[in-house]
Order: C-alpha cells, then sequence, then structure tokens
C-alpha cells in the first residue's frame, strides 16, 4: 500500500490495475508512479493531477476529461529522447510503461507558469470567433506573422528532429466481415459471424477488448460483465477464422469498404519497440482491410452538458469517472455534484458513492426523474434535485463549487435561485451520441433521431451499424443486436447462421426512465456575457462564439464550424459537435436535423506518419530498377540519375591528381572520347516490345506517324509516335526482324506507358490485326559502343562482318560477341559510327567486360546519360518528353520527313495535323540557340522575348528545352521552341534571367554538328 | 480505393492494379479525313461529366492488361457493372431510374454532402 | 530470314552468367537461415521462360503434343507436368508463363512452332529478363501479406493458382506449387528492390536466404 501513499486518488481495491507492481513516469518533468494496468490519463489523476494542459485559444487551464478516443484536453507530446517524440497522443489511449517522458502539448513554455494567461484574460481581442477566418482574410502577411507565434503556443505538437529509429509496416488484409469495436455489441457481432464460418477480424482502439463491459455495473448469466467477455475472447481466439487486433483503432472507412486500421504494437511497452532476439520488430502497423462487410459497433460518447466554466479541472464526463473508479481503481476526487439529463449517467454517482466518498448531489434537468439507477441513489441518501442544473462550475485552479439552479428548457432561462454547493468534482452527462464517424467518412449524411437524442448513421452499402453506435443502449438489446448484426454481415456473404450462432449471454434488465433533451445549460446572464461555457473544449469554442456566428450571419453548419474551428483536427467533433449544433441551431430557431451535421473526415484519431509511410521510406521509398551492368558503374564509381525507376549512369567522374573531377570535367572527357575516340553507354533501360504477327507491320503504320510498308528483315528505322492530338508522344526505332516480327524500342521512361497504348489500340480499335505485343524490356541488356574507333574495337571480339557495305547505318546483325550471341544494330544516338549490341541479360556482364578487356588500346570510355544528352543535342536529336511536352506536333519538330501524310490508312494524329489549330504558322516550333557568348550556357526552362525592352511582364515566346556546354564547339548551344521559330534563322532572341541579366542568342538550325551526318555513316 | 471486379480475370482486385482510361464507348470517327475540325475537336477533347451513371474504360494494368469498361455512379463511386470491351452496359442513366430507392436516397445525400463541403475550407 | 526470327540467346561455350540477384546477395548480403528463421529465401534463376501469346484451343493442343502439359483454361490456373520441373500459367485470355529448365526454351519454341504450324500466336523468350524466388516458411504468409494486396490466405489460394498483382509498388507473379512454397516471378530489374523489400518485411520473423 506504500505506493497508493504517492497516488493519493488511488483506491485501495478495485479495477483491473495490478498494484503489485509500480512503474515510474514523468509529466512535464516530474516524477510519478503508477501500476500495470493504468492509462497515462489514470495514473496522472491517480496522483491528482489536475491540470494537463494550456487550453489553444484562451491558455485556460484543462484538465482530463474523458477516458476515451473523445478526450480533448489531455493531448501529449511523448518521448524520452529527440528522435522519439511523438506528438498528439490522447493519454486516455496511451498504456502507461515504464519510463515513459510526457509533456504538455500546449504547455509552451510551461503549464503551470501560464505565459500566455494575459492572453486568456484579454483572449477575445486577441483572438475573437472567426480569428481564422478574418485572419485569412486580411493581408497575407498579417498570416504570416501570427503564424509562427500561434502555432507555437497553440502547440499541435511537434515532429522529432532527429531520425526515429523505429520501424512500421503495413499489412493487407481480407475477411468477410470486419467487426469494429470489441464492446459487448461487436463480441456479440464476431461470435455470430465467426460461429458461420466467416473469416472474420474484430478491431478495438482500447488495450483490452470489452469496451463498456469492462466498467459495468451488469452482470451477464450472473456473473461480472468483464467474466463473459473473458469468455467471449476465449472463443474467438481459438478459431482459425477470427484475427484479434486489440489496441488497433479504425480511423478511415474508404470507398468499397476498404478500412485503414492503426494497430499500436509495441507503444504499450516502451519509447520505442524492445527487439525481439536482436531483430526489430515494427512499433506500429497500419493493417489495409478490405472487408466484405463491415459491423460498426463503436459505441457511444457520452456528450458534456455546456455550463459556465465547465472546462475547468475537476469537470468530467460522467462515465468517464465510472471508468476510472471501476477499471483503474483511481477517484479523480473527494466530493462530487453529478449534473445529468439521463438515469445512465447516476451510475457515476452510484461508484462514487460505493467508492466511499461524497456524493453531494445530482443535479438531474427531469422534472420528475424515476428509474431503477434513481431509487437506487435515493436509497443510498444522495441528493437528488429534480428540474435542475449546474449551471456553472467555480475555482480558479480546480473546480471548488457547483452553482446549481431551477432551469426552463424550453424557455432557455434559470427560474429559481441559484444554490452554491462546495465540491472539487463536477461530472456531467447530456446524453449519447453515437459514434458515426467512420460510417460517415464516404459522404453519407446521419439522421437526427429523436428517441435518442442523436444522429445515427444513414445507411451504406455493405456496413452495418450495432449496439450504440445506432442508438441501442439497454445491454441485452445491444447484445442481441449485435449477434443479429454479425447473422446479418455473415449471411451476406453467403454463410449460413444457425440459431445457436446468435446465442447471446442473459443481461440483467436495469429499467432506465426517458432522458431529456438538454445541450447548453441556461445562466442567469445571456450567453455572450455569461461565464465561458465550452463547447469544444480542444479548439476553444464556446457557446458565445457559435451564437455570435450565427449573428454575422453564419447560418449553414459548415459555416459556423469555419467561422468558429469546432470539430477542426484531430479532435473531429467528438465532444462537441452535437452540442454546437444545437446551440446553432437555437439561436437560428431551427431544429438540430435542420441545422445538420458537418462532414467528418479521416482519421478519425491522429496516426504517426511512420504508419502511413510503412515500409515505403529510405532505400525502399521507391522502386529502383538496375540493369544487368550496374554492379560495375557502382564499382567504378558513376554517379547515377533517375529516369523514370531506373537507376542510370550520369557520368563517371575519375580522380586526376588525387582530386574527383567536376562534373563539367567527366562530361567533356566523356564526350571527347566519344568524338575522337570509342566511348561506350549502358543503353538496357530503353524500352523493348517483341512485335509478332501476319498484322505486325500494318498496326505498325498506323500507330507511327512515317512508313513501314517496306522495311525488310535486317533493316531497322526511327519511328514518331504521336496521340490522335497530332502532339508527339514518344519516339524510337523499330527493327524487322521478320516478316511478321518487330523489335519496337522506346524511351525509357515512356516503355510501360507505350506498351499499354499498343494495347489499347489493339484490343479497343483494331482487334482484327492479328499481332502480339510482349515486353522484352528486362530480357536484353543493351550496350552502346560508339566513336570512330567502335568497328576496330568491335571486330575484335565477334564474328559479325562489320564490313561499311555489309553491314550499313540502319542495319542490324546477328552474330556472337565475345562468344555471346547477339544482335547488333547499326543505330546512332551520338552522331558517330556506333553499334548497339543486345545480349540475353544474364550474359551481359561478360560482354561488357570483355569490351573493357579489348577497348584500352582504343582509349574506351564508359559515357552517362549527361553525355548522351550532349552529344545527341549537337545533333538536333530530339528527347521525347525533354524537348516535347505533349503539345508539339512533327511539324514544330520540323521532321516533316518522319510523316507520311500519303500512307492509305488514317494513322494516329494525322487528322489532327491538319486541324487550323496545328497549321498555325505561329507555333512554338524548335530550333537551335547559339548564345552570343559562348561561356554561356542557357537555363533549361528559360523564357524567350522578341523584345528585351518591353514592360514587365513580358510576352514569352518560347522557352529553352535542351541546353549545354560542346566541347566540340567549345560554347554553350540550346535547343529551344520559339514562335515561328522555323522562319527566323539568324533572327536575335533575348532570355532574361531572375537576377536581371539578359542573354542574347541566335536562332539557327537544330544540327550543331556533322549535320550532313557523316560521321555516323563510315 | 475501389474494389474492381475485372471481367477477363473474373475476380475483384484492388484499385491500384488498374488505370483509368477516361469515358468509354468513344469510337474513333470511321474516315477522319472526312471529318470536319469540329468534329474532330469533339473526339479528341470533349468528355461527358454526369452526375450519376457513368461508363468507364479501365486496363487491368497490373493484372491481365485487358482493357473493359465499367458503369459507375460516380455520386455513391458504387461500381454497378463491369463488361468487356465489345459488350454493352445492362444498366445506364436511362435503366438506372428503376434502381431501388435506398440506393438512390442515399446517393441524393451523399450528392448533398458534396456540394455542401465544397463550399467551406478544408478544415 | 522467315516471318518470326527465332533466336538462340544461349553461347556454345561456358560464359560466366549473372543471375537478377548478383548484385543484391552482394550489396545486401544473404542472411544465413537458422533455426529460428520463419521464413526462407531461395532464388531460382537461369530457368527458361517464354510468354505464349494465342488462342487457347491451338495453344494447349501444341503444349499437350510437345510437353505433355495441358494448357490451363481458368484464370489464374497454374499446371505443372508430372517431374514438377515445368509449368505454364494462366496470365491473361490470350496469355501464359512457360518457365521449363534453363536451355529447353530454344527448342521448346521451335518444337511448339512446328506443332503450331500457321496458327496466329507469339512466343517469346523472356528467360534473361525474369527471375523466380521461393518463399517457404510458417511465416511466409505473413510477409506475403505485408507485401502484396492480394489475398493470401491459403483457404482462398490453393496450391496450383497464380496471380500476376501489385507488389510493394511494383508487380510480380505469384504463384503456390505447393502447400508449403510461394514463388515469386520478378522482373529483373525489379529483383533488387523486391528482394531487398522481402529482407526487411522479414526481418522480424528471422528471414533467410539459402545459399
Ligand atoms: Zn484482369
Amino acid at each position: 500500500m506504500s505506493q497508493s501513499t504517492k497516488q493519493p486518488n488511488r483506491l485501495a481495491a478495485g479495477g483491473s490495475v495490478d498494484r503489485t507492481r509500480t512503474l515510474k513516469f514523468t509529466f512535464n518533468g516530474q516524477a510519478y508512479t503508477g501500476h500495470p494496468g493504468d492509462t497515462l490519463a489514470s495514473a496522472l489523476l491517480a496522483n491528482g493531477v489536475d491540470l494537463v494542459n494550456r487550453s489553444f485559444k484562451y491558455s485556460r487551464p484543462r484538465g482530463i476529461v474523458a477516458a476515451g478516443a473523445e478526450e480533448p484536453n489531455a493531448v501529449m507530446q511523448l518521448g524520452a529522447s529527440e528522435a522519439t517524440q511523438v506528438p498528439n497522443v490522447r493519454a486516455t489511449q496511451q498504456a502507461l510503461y515504464d519510463g515513459l517522458v510526457a509533456y504538455s502539448t500546449n504547455g509552451w513554455p510551461d503549464v503551470q507558469k501560464d505565459l500566455m494567461s494575459w492572453i486568456g484574460k484579454l483572449g477575445a481581442p486577441f483572438m475573437p470567433p472567426g480569428f481564422y477566418y478574418k485572419t485569412f482574410m486580411a493581408p497575407a502577411s498579417m498570416w504570416m506573422t501570427y503564424e509562427k507565434y500561434i502555432r507555437k503556443t497553440a502547440g499541435l505538437g511537434r515532429s522529432p528532429s532527429e531520425p526515429d529509429p523505429d520501424i512500421y509496416d503495413h499489412m493487407n488484409r481480407h475477411c468477410d466481415v470486419l467487426v469494429i469495436g470489441g464492446g459487448p455489441a461487436g463480441l456479440a457481432a464476431a461470435l455470430s459471424a465467426a460461429r458461420s464460418g466467416a473469416r472474420v477480424i474484430v478491431a478495438d482502439e482500447q488495450e483490452a477488448m470489452g469496451g463498456s463491459l469492462l466498467d459495468s455495473r451488469d452482470r451477464l448469466d450472473d456473473q461480472p460483465a468483464h467474466a463473459w467477455v473473458t469468455t467471449a475472447l476465449e472463443e474467438l481466439a481459438a478459431r482459425d477464422n477470427v484475427t484479434l487486433l486489440t489496441r488497433t483503432t479504425a480511423n478511415g472507412y474508404h470507398d468499397h469498404n476498404f478500412v485503414t486500421l492503426h494497430e499500436r504494437r509495441t507503444e504499450h511497452l516502451a519509447d520505442s519497440a524492445p527487439t525481439i532476439e536482436g531483430r526489430r520488430q515494427p512499433r506500429s502497423r497500419l493493417h489495409r482491410v478490405r472487408a466484405g462487410q463491415v459491423v460498426l459497433a463503436t459505441g457511444t460518447h457520452e456528450r458534456p452538458l455546456v455550463y459556465g466554466n465547465n472546462d475547468l479541472p475537476g469537470n468530467l464526463l460522467a462515465g468517464a469517472v465510472s471508468t476510472y473508479i471501476r477499471r483503474y481503481g483511481v477517484i479523480p476526487g473527494r466530493k462530487l455534484v453529478l449534473t445529468t439529463s439521463n438515469d445512465h449517467a447516476y451510475r457515476a454517482a452510484l461508484d462514487w458513492h460505493e467508492a466511499g466518498h461524497e456524493v453531494v448531489a445530482i443535479a438531474d434537468a427531469r422534472e420528475a426523474p424515476e428509474g431503477e439507477l434513481v431509487e437506487q441513489a435515493r436509497k443510498h441518501g444522495i441528493r437528488v434535485i429534480a428540474g435542475s442544473a449546474i449551471i456553472e462550475a467555480t475555482g480558479s485552479k480546480r473546480v471548488s463549487g457547483a452553482r446549481v439552479a431551477r432551469i426552463d428548457r424550453d424557455g432557455f432561462k434559470v427560474v429559481g435561485p441559484v444554490e452554491t454547493l462546495d465540491c472539487d468534482t463536477i461530472a456531467s452527462s447530456g446524453g449519447y451520441s453515437p459514434v458515426i464517424h467512420l460510417a460517415s467518412h464516404t459522404g453519407a449524411r446521419p439522421t437526427w433521431n429523436e428517441e435518442v437524442l442523436g444522429f445515427v448513421p444513414h445507411t451504406v452499402k455493405g456496413v452495418t451499424t450495432t449496439g450504440g453506435a445506432r442508438g441501442v443502449y439497454p445491454l441485452a438489446d445491444v447484445l442481441a443486436d449485435g449477434a443479429e448484426a454479425g447473422a446479418v454481415a455473415a449471411t451476406a456473404m453467403g454463410f449460413e447462421v444457425a440459431t445457436e450462432a446468435r446465442h447471446v449471454p442473459q443481461a440483467t434488465v436495469v429499467t432506465e426512465g426517458a432522458a431529456c433533451a438538454l445541450y447548453q445549460v441556461p445562466h442567469e446572464k445571456p450567453t455572450l456575457r455569461a461565464p465561458k461555457q465550452f463547447v469544444d473544449l480542444q479548439n476553444d469554442v464556446t457557446a458565445a462564439a457559435i451564437e455570435l456566428a450565427t449573428r454575422e450571419g453564419f447560418e449553414s453548419i459548415e459555416h459556423v464550424k469555419r467561422y468558429t474551428a469546432m470539430g477542426f483536427g484531430t479532435d473531429q467533433g467528438k465532444l462537441g459537435n452535437i452540442n454546437g449544433m444545437a446551440i446553432a441551431a437555437r439561436c437560428l430557431g431551427k431544429s438540430i436535423p435542420e441545422v445538420g451535421t458537418t462532414v467528418f473526415r479521416p482519421n478519425y484519431t491522429p496516426v504517426t506518419f511512420g504508419a502511413v509511410v510503412g515500409r515505403h521510406c529510405r532505400e525502399l521509398f521507391d522502386p529502383e530498377r538496375y540493369t544487368a551492368m550496374h554492379q560495375w558503374h557502382v564499382e567504378h564509381g558513376a554517379e547515377f540519375e533517375d529516369v523514370g525507376q531506373w537507376k542510370r549512369p550520369w557520368y563517371y567522374p575519375r580522380r586526376v591528381n588525387g582530386r574527383l573531377e567536376s562534373m563539367h570535367e567527366a562530361v567533356v572527357r566523356e564526350c571527347r572520347a566519344v568524338r575522337e575516340h570509342v566511348g561506350i553507354l549502358d543503353a538496357s533501360t530503353l524500352g523493348k516490345i517483341d512485335i509478332q504477327g501476319p498484322g505486325a507491320r500494318e498496326f505498325l503504320g498506323r500507330v507511327y506517324t512515317n512508313k513501314w510498308a517496306k522495311l525488310a528483315p535486317g533493316r531497322v528505322r526511327y519511328g514518331l509516335m504521336c496521340k490522335d492530338d497530332g502532339m508527339v508522344m514518344d519516339d524510337g526505332t523499330t527493327s524487322c526482324l521478320g516478316e511478321n516480327h518487330f523489335l519496337m524500342t522506346t524511351t525509357t521512361g515512356g516503355a510501360a506507358a507505350v506498351l499499354e497504348w499498343l494495347e489499347m489500340w489493339h484490343q479497343t480499335e483494331w482487334p482484327e490485326l492479328d499481332v502480339y505485343f510482349t515486353s522484352v524490356t528486362d530480357h536484353w541488356a543493351t550496350m552502346t559502343v560508339t566513336g570512330p574507333e567502335a568497328r576496330k574495337l568491335l571486330a575484335e571480339i565477334t564474328d559479325i562482318d562489320l564490313d561499311r557495305e555489309s553491314f550499313k547505318f540502319m542495319d542490324w546483325r546477328e552474330g556472337r560477341v565475345a562468344d555471346v550471341p547477339a544482335r547488333v544494330f547499326r543505330i546512332s544516338f551520338t552522331g558517330e559510327l556506333a553499334f548497339e549490341i543486345n545480349v540475353q541479360a544474364n550474359y551481359a556482364m561478360h560482354v561488357w567486360k570483355t569490351l573493357f578487356e579489348h577497348g584500352d588500346k582504343y582509349g574506351l570510355t564508359p559515357y552517362g546519360t549527361e553525355t548522351m544528352h550532349v552529344l545527341r543535342a549537337e545533333k538536333g536529336f530530339i528527347i521525347a518528353g525533354q524537348d516535347t511536352d505533349g503539345s508539339v506536333t512533327p511539324e514544330d519538330l520540323g521532321m516533316h520527313w518522319a510523316i507520311g501524310y500519303d500512307k492509305p490508312f488514317p494513322w494516329i494524329g494525322k487528322r489532327a495535323l491538319s486541324r487550323s489549330d496545328t497549321r498555325r504558322t505561329d507555333r512554338k516550333q524548335l530550333v537551335g540557340l547559339k548564345p552570343r557568348n559562348p561561356e554561356v550556357v542557357l537555363q533549361e526552362g528559360a523564357q524567350i522575348v522578341f523584345d528585351p525592352q518591353q514592360t514587365i511582364p513580358m510576352t514569352m515566346v518560347g522557352h529553352v528545352t535542351s541546353s549545354y556546354y560542346s566541347p566540340t564547339l567549345e560554347s554553350g548551344f540550346a535547343l529551344a521552341v520559339v514562335k515561328g521559330g522555323h522562319q527566323r534563322m539568324g533572327e536575335t532572341v533575348y532570355l532574361p534571367m531572375v537576377d536581371g541579366t539578359i542573354h542574347e542568342a541566335e536562332i539557327v538550325g537544330t544540327q550543331f554538328v556533322d549535320p550532313e551526318g557523316a560521321r555516323q555513316n563510315v | 480505393m475501389f474494389h474492381i471486379y475485372c471481367p477477363y480475370c473474373e475476380e475483384y482486385r484492388e484499385e491500384e492494379e488498374f488505370h483509368p482510361k477516361g469515358q468509354a464507348h468513344l469510337s474513333r470517327p470511321e474516315d477522319p479525313d472526312d471529318c470536319s475540325d469540329e468534329a474532330w475537336g469533339d473526339y479528341l477533347f470533349f468528355r461527358d461529366n454526369p452526375r450519376g451513371i457513368h461508363h468507364e474504360m479501365w486496363v487491368h494494368a497490373q493484372g491481365c492488361r485487358k482493357f473493359f469498361n465499367i458503369t459507375r455512379h460516380t455520386v455513391t463511386y458504387e461500381i454497378l457493372e463491369t463488361y468487356k470491351m465489345g459488350e454493352q452496359p445492362t444498366i445506364t442513366a436511362e435503366t438506372n431510374t428503376a434502381r431501388p430507392a435506398a440506393t438512390a436516397s442515399s446517393a441524393d445525400d451523399r450528392a448533398a454532402t458534396e456540394v455542401k463541403g465544397a463550399q467551406g475550407v478544408q478544415a | 530470314m522467315s516471318d518470326i526470327r527465332q533466336f538462340q540467346t544461349h553461347p556454345e561455350v561456358e560464359i560466366a552468367t549473372e543471375s537478377p540477384l548478383a548484385y543484391s546477395r552482394q550489396r545486401s548480403g544473404a542472411p544465413a537461415i537458422t533455426v529460428s528463421s520463419q521464413v526462407m529465401l531461395r532464388e531460382r534463376p537461369f530457368q527458361g521462360h517464354l510468354t505464349l501469346r494465342g488462342g487457347a484451343i491451338v495453344l494447349d493442343e501444341a503444349l499437350r503434343h510437345v510437353l505433355g502439359l495441358s494448357l490451363p483454361s481458368q484464370p489464374h490456373g497454374l499446371n505443372h507436368d508430372d517431374s514438377g520441373e515445368r509449368s505454364v500459367q494462366w496470365l491473361a485470355p490470350d496469355e501464359w508463363l512457360l518457365i521449363v529448365p534453363g536451355g529447353e526454351e530454344f527448342s521448346l519454341e521451335t518444337r511448339l512452332r512446328d506443332a503450331l504450324g500457321d496458327a496466329h500466336v507469339s512466343i517469346v523468350d523472356v528467360s534473361g529478363g525474369q527471375t523466380v524466388i521461393d518463399i517457404e516458411g510458417e511465416m511466409a504468409h505473413a510477409v506475403l501479406m505485408k507485401f502484396t494486396h492480394y489475398d493470401v490466405d491459403p483457404t482462398v489460394f490453393p496450391v496450383g493458382k497464380g496471380v500476376t498483382t501489385g507488389f510493394a509498388k511494383t508487380s510480380a507473379i505469384l504463384r503456390r506449387s505447393s502447400a508449403s512454397r510461394w514463388e515469386l516471378v520478378v522482373r529483373r530489374s525489379f529483383a533488387d528492390y523486391l528482394y531487398r523489400w522481402l529482407l526487411d518485411a522479414g526481418e522480424e520473423y528471422g528471414i533467410g536466404v539459402e545459399r
């Protein structure tokens, strides 16, 4: 019992905490103790910690209000080290573990010191209702000024500044029936569904399943309710077809019964996930569940009543008082006053009384309360004040009294004298709101049910709502309703549910009197002058703010929400929404259903980024595709460039005189090697598509702009592909392998899209053409050997006759290269003599290395994509996707030679090329640009103007698409699109830069080196 | 995240496996050369955007790579049917008026949500 | 040249080959299998992979004739020959994947083409572009649940089923060739990414790699 002396509010007995073991933790730097089985909230209450936070806007002291996900105040920053910081954790949902370190989220710099209290006092003028709205309306600069300060003081939590040591992951699940909520309805549903053989998942956000049964006064089959929970869980756990997930919150309900569950796997154990046998385990897991049927057994949230100073520490929900006493053996005070609109809340007073503490009075808003629980209270001698309510709490940092008065609910006024009762705790209950967030996530609007005084979910396909979540409250009814819901769901999935499968335990029947509708309690003063009556504690929204909003003309509840911030952020209106709507309704003279509800959005409670990201981070963030020669590139110091998902060697910096070359130096060297000797490029990433069938040739003629009818086996042709709007989409070479057999190449980034494009036209427009397309990108490894010495080098290791007459430019041949069967293509993207060697990828490394064994004497130099870009741009060869952007036609590119206007079939893109828009003479056309200053390398993307003297904004007439330094020209050069550019050869254009300099360039042709093409034809 | 029935694989697959390809049943004019600029422009650029029943073409990109059509309700996001290339939908905007009232009303509800939700700033 | 140009990719002399996972084993390692390994990986590289496309009836006839193996006609079917070394899998209504011992693919294609005569089909050698990774062990199923959104519950994914579906952020083929063995058929360029993903996801189950 010695521990209990340190925990002044810990009861000597009761609850399911293990008093034999002590756990140490700190809160705001102060050391405390608790027990296994505690939440952080129950441990704080056991230690008598009243003040857990400062409020968002007014910096008012706040204490723990609830015992579950709906807690608005005890939102914590957790983490014993900088790397393990986790913001936005509700203390009510955090199991206590030894060594837990928690801080107030909103308490900067110190929750006790109250730096912001001056704002709290002056608060209204500084941050009045509509603050966000009005601030956004003000000049943007004002918001920038406020934001930094407000965000910090508002304490939305902070993310760690050091890398997270933990790992997270995702698990995809499938089931027939997903039961959300492991309370009485959920367990009954799980049992009936599981007994039918359906695959069932049960998810519950608490540390243990059982929901309200864990602290219930009711008995099931003449046993304490939690005993039945144990039995039910044993049965479910023993079944192969059932998965039980505790500490798992269903956070999002998405289309077609896709539900995301956030499982906190080790959050209850330690600051960082413990390893098992040295292996890391995920801290959190996001289950992505595709459910046949969803059973929503999410229960209810109790609604607090809205009265003056209802935010003072010591104001709790009635149900939370019961939970702390019965489940955690913690009593959060000494003298209680309960204010209620219903019978159910009397349990708090009974539990308090049975724990041996004083219940000062119960203020019941109903004229003649008379249910069984009311009678029990009276029997215990508890004073019940009918027709009354607490209109105001008194106290400074903790409740010290309750002002109770007789009220007229319909007239919204205080009608009797005010009596002040001495107490330190107020429990309030304004009834229960079905938890309908998930049912609303895909947009279904809930409907108001006058009988349960709450919104109940609208029908959503594949979803059955049961128990409290649909307004069924008596335990016997809840169990039967749950069993039925499970049966309905299983039946919908084709399972037979026997009568016995629906068996539920017998519940003690407690008759309850009817509740009355009470939301905001009237005060002697009008709302705008009364002590603050809070509706949304987390966002500091008062009844007065809502009243003000309606007076300012905000009549839609969605507008009231934006104006006041009610139900914003991580709170999502769990406690305050209905009260807020009721107040808006009162002010507008409407009914609650007329006012309607706002939209709930995922996530129901905050989910860490770790869980969202799962394993898709760091080295596994995105696929990295490697070629068969990748290891060689790595070993030879290549810098890599991302091209699509491929990692391509960008350039190969060498160590020269102990210093690594810069990119510029490496590229100059690589370019010279290709133009003067021989270079080699790993071109394996180009898309390759095998095309077979008697319709192949006709098909090519329809998807390419140029002609394919006469391409003979052994020959290769360059092709340009347009979309039907006439804009260039991709390009590449296609080789005729046999009369009905072609090998198409695509750009590296366009490979998948081109294959899908071919399939689309074949499947949807021309199924009559007999042709098949198969990707062979990964099957072949491709190495381009290019430069004046290419023939000599290749001749050393091939049996192919490389003679220029028998193996011409744009031919391909079969043979052996380094003893490996190969197809060699005489195509050139550099303008030099070039051979593209294709071998089966498993043999590629051997061939690549053999080329180097023989290539040394010729100065064989590996080059990367940057050099490739320079060399091709010098020749005016375009890169689809760089020099084109979906708005460029073949004619804009000056590639009339690649357009077969006289082909018989109206090929893709042809018709569009004669539209008035594509015939305009002022279209942006591809040209070369030669900067007047050869040292200038123009910026890619730089805008072009004809007249640099014009006023800003200038008329932009084009932009640079590719720009490099050319070692061959010893000058910068560029490709660009310019309006009417083809007719402007020799003209000067201007490129104004951000820093004020204006570059001058001359419009020239696109072929800067060897325009006759002599070098590639040798 | 849609759950889409592939009529070729004959089972439901996750949306991530598919690519949407826009409005279904577009036909390329038989003789493009004989087509006015306006008619060709309509074929290229103009698409329906109905509130309610819509026919869309999708491709099972990560699976069988087959193209097919679906009939989808653009308000409830319910996929009412999927059918193979060359087949016609059995549910259309005209036939759908005969659908059960429950679905129709939840559709209306959803529509109200969308319209209202669009008025405010995102919370 | 004939209408279709077949190509023998294999050299006549012994040449060093590198499997798609050669670099991965060197870079990421291959954790040893221990007594506590609940998941085991094994690469089965250098097999012959042929993509068959065409009508089911003609292809079935040819395949029975040449290999004594019948073509699965139902979606997701996977058939093995008696030795278990050759398999054919449904990929699409007009597409199948044939996997045979490495080196057989060229002559097999020739024999199939002979048997098929003038039928319009496509047979494509993709052996260099794919590899097979076996996944075994009591937690193989759990690793797969992390890996793919496809339902891999043994009750709905029986032996003899194969699917092409999403794995992490790419796609692969998953097959169940026996009660204890799952097979992934992965593209060469994605093999390293998928391998590293498997090692990472399998860490908590003590994943090991057969060397
Ligand atoms: Zn499919």
